[in-house]
């Protein structure tokens, strides 16, 4: 490892390109696409508006689906009165849960068992606000959506419970599908004998993945075929899905996008208005898009879990960490279990002699929650970053320090060698970057004028894998070659990285890859998730491509096809601990008058493995850290307690962070390569939204001496009488 | 939303006349307007479009009061050099408020009369006075984090989100409209009504009134006035509180002073309790967060609102200190 | 449906002419999208909330979700397909391009149509909210900060906004020079 850490050595962003081995090949590729800062291969489609989004793409002679949502939390439709919907102007139909098709119950996720999410229209029960209960279709959008106003729904209210607390007598377990409860040591008996300690109660609210683009589906039947253009980040997962839902072969579902405006773990998985066209195109025999509105968005897709975490940490009087403790509950609704998995980063980044991790749901009258941007270690690590900093502030030490001493040899709970650790490179460079030397780490000693000044860090790891994909490549006649993928694009430049990694692994200039993606039809493939789209997509095209190449020293004639499966290489990968990293500076201003908090300068250094683009690492970096500003000032879902639905179903009640709030920010990369990859990669997509919210609140406290525990850091929790 | 039928007008009078038919509305800008016809909070038959009409344009009247038309847009407004020059509050006011696309489409008319944004005002499935009368107010019980803490009623607790009308407020602006029946005029102080049980009357416009402009009294040049808005993004909310204030201090002394609050009321809310406490008494920080304290007595916050009250009390003394500082 | 309820217009996109009858309820957005066939405007909210539908009217940046299509009527509308000539970038589409001002490219549209718009304000000498003197005799020179402000009716969930910002900057900067 450290020769290659040498090596790798000075492959910052905007550094030139280093050739790197590859894990699995003799000899190394030429690397000259991989690392260069190409700009987007879709660019100037999209700055010239051509580029097509999923309700761009029209289809011949098609109608159009509006949804109509419960108005209750929890109850029955006891009748539903379509007259004036059917006799308003342009009016197809209208599909409920008497007439919609039936759904397979058994579909549902690989990690979370069978989704009632996706059971719509399916009977009269409601248990959540805003569940969708009719589609009206029409020949046009203002038809549909007039025709929905129209329609009456009467209900039998009963009542809900929406009321999130670790001390609800619901609470249990989560599923065990992320791994075991950590349980090394004796939590209790190291915190008794530890110097110094920390207990404390952090709550995050749920927040919701705004993608810029609301979810859209267009369905159309071909020869008993399903079609779909929609929005989503995996079309080969979600066509299972939607072939089990429907009980077809998964031959006779195909699902497509070209463009996908965001998904930030939004458009993970089948969205309701996949279901609905999908069913609306059966029932009416026509090509029909749903385009869901904002508040549908809000209301029907998901959001982030609400937790609350319970942090305890001990420590020697030198600063040695004896235990941690991270206890977290997070909200769950009543139709699907899904894990936040907030505790991964308590397994994984300092050293203890106890670590004990509990992970608790409490079912609710509310949206399924699902993921969203750095699922588990976003919320997790405001928990436990901020309580190291409170350790940092009893011990009076530097935050930085620490760490320091914590830094573990090899996984400090699975006793595993970690494959490549380079966190406290992060936290060194950054703090050099940021000017943390000399900080005075006391609170409230920093004033402008008005205005108090603090700093906070905070850093992560994040889990790298990749899941089994498939590719096909193919060597056409004409010199090019076609390489075949179901990845979306979802913002993050998948199309420009593949097409480099196809580049690199093929030998060739890049100009004659012809890269094929947004396509269920495409083959298995891992979706824009998980931070493990590149890294897994990569693999299926570099194993293909070595495949192919083997295959074309026996110059055969031309096309020649080769389709890789990664399944058996990735499944008997060695149990290791394969983490990127992370350390955020922040400094804030506040202004203790009017609760005003502005993040004056972020600084972020990652340990994200080889850099495939660093002019798109870098936007996803930065548009990461955004996201964690927003969510440290922001984000929250608000629901009404007396009825149980969201409040703030748009972007003028849900704030994310505007222009204004963003400074320019430093984000980088250190030298870092992933030997478990065959590219030495590791995801970038998520690890920027976490920590910046510890280290947000870390900086609050360092301004103003409050302890900031409760996300968002919204004014009437800062401003002093 | 339901169908509609559509006119632009080309003369005041047509408008008015057309106006008077059943459930007709002026549409100008749209912002709000047709915001609220999405949601189905606004059901019009007949839009009548009164942007055409001779209404736009600012003005200095002969006596040297400034005439805002009622069509003028607020992104007019804003860069108006007479607006700058003797009426800065407004222009910071007005660019305090929405976004450039936003205020390039809004009117002063139509500001004027835009409606609450509590959500359940926009939600039909929700209780609200000021859209089902006798309905209930479901903030009460629900959220109301944003909600007014002055001259709320047990009917309702929303807040009125102009900026620009806080401003207004300040520099006592006068509402001019028409009627079929003649003109007429509302000094801005009696233009919205108090909530009492009728929130859902909100101004003291007659029925079937066009307001064809906004005057604002006669100002010297170079005088200091200064609007600051706090919110919960730096830009592109709505106002948690807003303060608008006008201050002339001599030797020490206030000899003049205007204060005008927004997101504390259903309405801008001129603070004429700490007006008159500082009114000739010396101009010092503490004198005016007691002045603010004074006009907040009557405060009354709900459990999730009263974060309100001390930023109220800050930002008036923050304001005035701020002006006494560039005197 | 009645006839009162649909409307005969006339909308110049791009400079070329679209004569529509249009439902008086469609927004001018869903007249661009659906009956002209410019798909460039987005729709992100459908209520003046994220920006994403922004065009030109008449030259002034202006949410498309939130006009009626009626009553746009004999205007003339700029999409970002008509911020420059066929194989074009105008220099602040090339500077988003080449800074990455954009990842999903969803809000880009009507990021690049409220730049434009942006430009030729602070050329008409507007204050902003930012402004620290409003005052008709005081120039405001178009900073960070300013072009932050500015730029906020423009939501980006992808998290552009310091390449946007620095986009802006730059086109500014050449236009100063061409001028």
């Amino acid at each position: 490892m450290t020769t290659r850490r040498q090596v790798l050595k000075g492959m910052g962003l905007g550094a030139a390109a280093v050739s790197a081995p590859i894990a699995g090949t003799a000899e190394a590729a030429p690397s000259e696409a991989i690392g260069s800062s190409w700009t987007r291969i879709e660019g100037k489609d999209k700055l010239r508006g051509r580029a097509r989004y999923t309700a761009d793409i029209p289809v011949e002679g098609m109608a159009h689906g509006a949804l109509v949502t419960s108005t209750i939390t929890r109850g029955l439709i006891s009748g539903i009165d379509a007259s004036a919907t059917l006799a308003s102007p342009g009016v197809i139909g209208v599909l409920d849960h008497r007439n919609a098709p039936r759904l397979n119950p058994q579909a549902g996720s690989p990690f979370f068992g069978p989704d009632g999410q996706f059971l719509l229209l399916q009977n009269d029960v409601i248990e959540h606000g805003g569940w969708p209960v009719a589609l009206v279709v029409a020949e046009t959008p203002e038809q549909a959506r007039a025709g929905a106003e129209r329609l009456r729904v009467s209900y039998v209210e009963q009542p809900h419970d929406i009321g999130f607390s670790a001390g609800h007598p619901l609470l249990r377990p989560a599923l065990p599908s992320f791994g075991p409860d950590a349980n090394k040591g004796d939590l209790d008996a190291e915190l008794a004998q530890s110097a110094v300690t920390v207990d404390e109660r952090y709550f995050t609210p749920p927040e919701s993945a705004c993608a810029m683009e609301p979810h859209a589906a267009t369905v159309w039947l071909e020869n008993g075929k399903i079609r779909a253009y929609d929005t989503n980040q995996a079309p080969f997962g979600v066509a299972q899905v939607l072939s089990v839902l429907f009980d077809k072969p998964l031959t006779d579902v195909r699902v497509e996008a070209e463009q996908l405006g965001g998904g930030f773990g939004g458009k993970t998985g089948v969205g309701p208005q996949l279901i609905l066209a999908t069913m609306a195109a059966m029932i009416f025999s026509r090509p029909v898009r749903v385009a869901l509105t904002r508040e549908e968005v809000f209301l029907t897709t998901s959001a982030r879990a609400a937790t609350e975490q319970r942090v305890r940490l001990g420590v020697d009087r030198d600063g040695r960490l004896r235990a941690i403790g991270h206890e977290a509950a997070f909200e769950l609704s009543v139709k699907a279990e899904y894990i936040e998995n907030c505790v991964e980063v308590a397994k994984v980044l300092y050293a203890a002699d106890a670590i004990r991790t509990r992970i608790n749901v409490v079912p609710l009258h509310i949206l399924p929650p699902n993921s969203l941007r750095a699922p588990g270690t976003a919320p997790g690590s405001f928990a436990l970053e901020s309580a190291m900093d409170e350790l940092a502030e009893r011990l009076r030490i530097d935050p930085l320090d620490l760490r320091r001493r914590n830094e573990p040899e090899v996984g400090p709970v699975s006793g595993h060698p970690f494959t490549s650790r380079n966190f406290l490179r992060c936290v060194e460079e950054g703090a050099r970057r940021f000017g943390w030397a000399g900080r005075d780490h006391r609170p409230r000693q920093r004033r402008e004028g008005h205005l108090l000044i603090g700093t906070g860090m905070a850093g992560t790891s994040f889990l790298t894998t990749a899941f089994p994909s498939s590719a096909t490549i193919t060597a056409e006649p004409d010199g090019t070659f076609t390489v075949a993928i179901a990845a979306m694009d979802i913002g993050t430049g998948a199309r420009t990285a593949l097409t480099a990694i196809s580049a690199d692994v093929l030998r060739v200039d890049r100009s004659r890859i012809r890269l094929r993606i947004g396509d269920s039809a495409l083959g298995p493939a891992w979706g824009a998730g998980g931070s493990l789209g590149t890294t897994s997509w990569s693999w299926a095209i570099s194993s293909a491509a070595e495949e192919l190449l083997t295959k074309l020293e026996s110059k055969p004639s031309l096309p020649v096809s080769v389709t890789s499966d990664t399944t058996n290489e990735i499944f008997s990968l060695p149990p290791r601990e394969r983490h990127a990293y992370s350390a955020i500076f922040a400094e804030v201003a506040v202004d203790p008058a009017t609760g005003e908090v502005r993040v004056r300068r972020l600084v972020g250094r990652f340990a994200v493995g080889r850099v495939v683009n660093p002019l798109m690492v870098r936007s996803q970096l930065v548009g990461g850290m955004i996201m964690g500003l927003s969510m440290a000032l922001h984000e929250q879902v608000v629901r009404d307690e007396v009825t149980g639905r969201q409040v703030n179903a748009d972007f003028a009640g849900y704030h994310f962070a505007a222009n204004a709030d963003v400074p320019f920010i430093d984000a980088d990369v250190v030298a870092d390569y992933e030997p478990d990859n065959p590219l030495g990669l590791k995801g970038p997509g998520e690890i920027g939204t976490v920590a910046v919210a510890a280290a947000v609140a870390n900086a609050v406290w360092h301004a103003t001496g409050k302890r900031q525990r409760r996300l968002p850091i919204t004014l009437d929790r800062v401003i002093e009488g | 939303m339901k169908e509609f039928a559509y006119q632009r007008a080309t003369a005041v009078h047509d408008a008015l006349e057309s106006v008077a038919e059943n459930n007709t509305k002026f549409l100008a800008g749209g912002t709000n307007l047709v915001d609220l016809m999405k949601r189905g909070v606004e059901t019009p038959a007949r839009l009548i479009d009164v942007r055409a009409l001779p209404l736009n344009g600012i003005s200095e009247a002969r006596n040297g009061d400034l005439v805002i038309g009622a069509t003028t847009t607020n992104s007019e407004t804003a860069a108006h050099p007479e607006i700058r020059r003797r009426y800065p509050a407004l222009s910071q006011a007005v660019l305090a408020g929405a976004s450039g696309q936003l205020r390039n489409m809004a009117t002063t008319a139509g500001n004027l009369l835009q409606r609450t944004r509590c959500a359940y005002f926009a939600d039909l499935a929700s209780a609200c006075n000021k859209r089902v009368p006798g309905s209930g107010c479901a903030a009460v019980e629900g959220e109301h984090h944003n909600h007014a803490i002055l001259g709320t009623s047990p009917s309702c607790v929303a807040t009125n989100p102009s900026d620009m009308a806080v401003a207004m407020m300040l520099f006592d602006a006068v509402v001019r409209y028409e009627t079929l029946t003649g003109k007429g005029e509302i000094p801005i102080a009696r233009f919205f009504r108090p909530v009492g049980d009728t929130p859902n009357v909100e101004t003291t416009l007659p029925t079937g009134a066009l307001i064809t402009s906004v005057t604002l009294p006669r100002r010297a040049e170079g005088r200091r006035s200064r609007y600051r808005k706090v919110r919960e993004r730096a830009s592109y909310a709505f106002a948690n509180v807003s303060v608008a204030a006008d201050l002339t201090v001599r030797l020490g002394k206030v000899r003049e002073v205007r204060i005008a609050l927004g997101g504390v009321a259903s309405h801008p809310w001129r603070a004429r309790i700490a007006e008159e406490r500082l009114l000739g008494g010396p101009a010092t920080p503490e004198r005016f967060r007691a002045a603010a304290e004074a006009e907040l007595a009557a405060a009354t916050p709900l459990p999730h609102n009263g974060y309100k009250v001390p930023l109220a009390r800050n930002l008036v003394q923050a304001v005035l200190t701020d002006l006494t500082r560039q005197e | 449906m009645t006839d009162a309820t649909r409307s005969e217009i006339s909308l110049k996109v791009n400079g070329k002419t679209h004569r529509l009858n249009v439902d008086n309820r469609r927004s001018l957005l869903d007249a661009l999208r659906e009956d002209t066939k410019h798909a460039g405007p987005k729709k992100g909210c459908d209520f003046g909330q994220c920006g994403a539908c922004t065009v030109l009217l008449d030259g002034k940046r202006v949410v498309s979700c939130l006009t009626l299509a009626v009553a746009a009527d004999g205007s003339q509308v700029t999409t970002v397909e008509g911020l420059a000539a066929d194989d074009d970038l105008r220099p602040v589409q090339e500077a988003f391009l080449r800074l990455d001002g954009f990842q999903c490219g969803f809000c880009t549209p009507g990021q690049l149509c409220s730049a434009v718009g942006v430009l030729a304000e602070h050329r008409a000498g507007w204050p902003s909210a930012v402004t620290s003197d409003v005052s008709p005799d005081h120039r405001c020179r178009l900073d960070a900060e300013e072009v932050r402000e500015r730029m906020s009716g423009n939501l980006c969930r992808c998290g552009a906004y310091p390449s946007i910002v620095r986009a802006v900057l730059d086109a500014a900067e050449r236009e100063e020079v061409k001028r």
